[in-house]
């Protein structure tokens, strides 16, 4: 286990009504990964599933908040929203359901790929969800031999 | 093949003139849909797109993609090419259509990534 002093803590706030603006968050984790040296899969992996969950959060929940946590054997991220929720969290896993609607498609998502590539990406994924109160999820991906 | 090599064969158009011409592209892969490009990994890969967007330049970025071919004769504005440039990716815009433009890479060997 790596000790307090090895922890770096990272907080991103994503807007809910600037599109373009989505993946600024992870495009920032990635560089920052690359600086201190992570194995460029781990820090792929984590990109990625960031990168997804960002783009979720700008399009379906109106914006939220991210955390990560960083230690050499590490990447934790933490995906928190007050969006509308998922009903049925099993069927939003699901590769290619979506509720995007087509001004969204036309952006070139909505292929209801994000929830299945963050969880293919991730050694860890948990997502919890409720109606009304919104959307959080926690994902990890262990560092490997570089 | 090269990035140089693209831009012969798809008849295209550098927009970052800073872009390193030599870089061997491995894999390609053409896609409007984002989510789909960040389903595989691929190796030195160019991403072929009709969408026009800075997500596009994201994606590709996410992925370790070197270059990103607008088809169509689509013109990425001068925001979406900072974001490229940033990156060292390379912008390339062709008149073909994603069909074409394809077809033609494939033809002169480019293939798509390992699924
Ligand atoms: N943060 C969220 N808040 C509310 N709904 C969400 C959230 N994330 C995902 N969803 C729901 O799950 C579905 C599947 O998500 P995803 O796999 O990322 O596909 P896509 O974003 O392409 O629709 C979405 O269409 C949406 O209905
Ligand atoms: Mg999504």
């Amino acid at each position: 286990m790596a000790d307090a002093q090895d922890k770096i803590l990272l907080e991103y706030q994503v807007p809910g009504d600037d599109f373009t603006r989505a993946g600024e968050a992870s495009a920032d984790l990635k560089a920052r990964l690359k600086t201190l040296g992570f194995p460029a899969a781990s820090v792929r992996k984590a990109a990625i599933s960031l990168y997804e969950g960002e783009i979720n959060l700008a399009i379906h929940a109106g914006g939220g908040k991210i955390r990560v946590e960083l230690t050499p054997a590490r990447i934790e991220m933490w995906l928190d929203d007050e969006g509308p929720g998922i009903p049925d969290i099993a069927l939003a896993m699901s590769e290619g359901y979506s509720t995007a609607p087509d001004e969204v498609r036309s952006l070139g998502f909505g292929a209801g790929m994000g929830l299945p590539n963050m969880k293919k990406y991730t050694d860890e994924f948990e997502i919890a969800s409720e109606v009304g109160r919104g959307t959080h999820i926690r994902m990890a991906v262990d560092i490997g031999p570089a | 093949m090269k990035i140089s090599d693209i831009i012969q064969i798809l008849d295209a158009q550098l927009l970052t003139p800073q872009a390193d011409l030599e870089r061997e592209v491995h894999t390609a892969c053409g896609s409007d849909m984002m989510s789909d490009v960040l389903a595989f990994v691929k190796d030195q890969s160019v991403l072929i797109t009709g969408l026009n967007n800075p997500q596009v330049v994201r994606t590709a970025d996410m992925m370790d993609m070197i270059c990103i071919v607008f088809v169509r004769g689509k013109r990425p504005d001068a925001g979406i090419l900072a974001l490229a440039n940033e990156r060292g990716m390379a912008i390339l815009c062709t008149e073909h259509t994603m069909f074409t433009a394809c077809g033609l890479l494939y033809e002169q060997g480019l293939r798509g990534g390992v699924h």
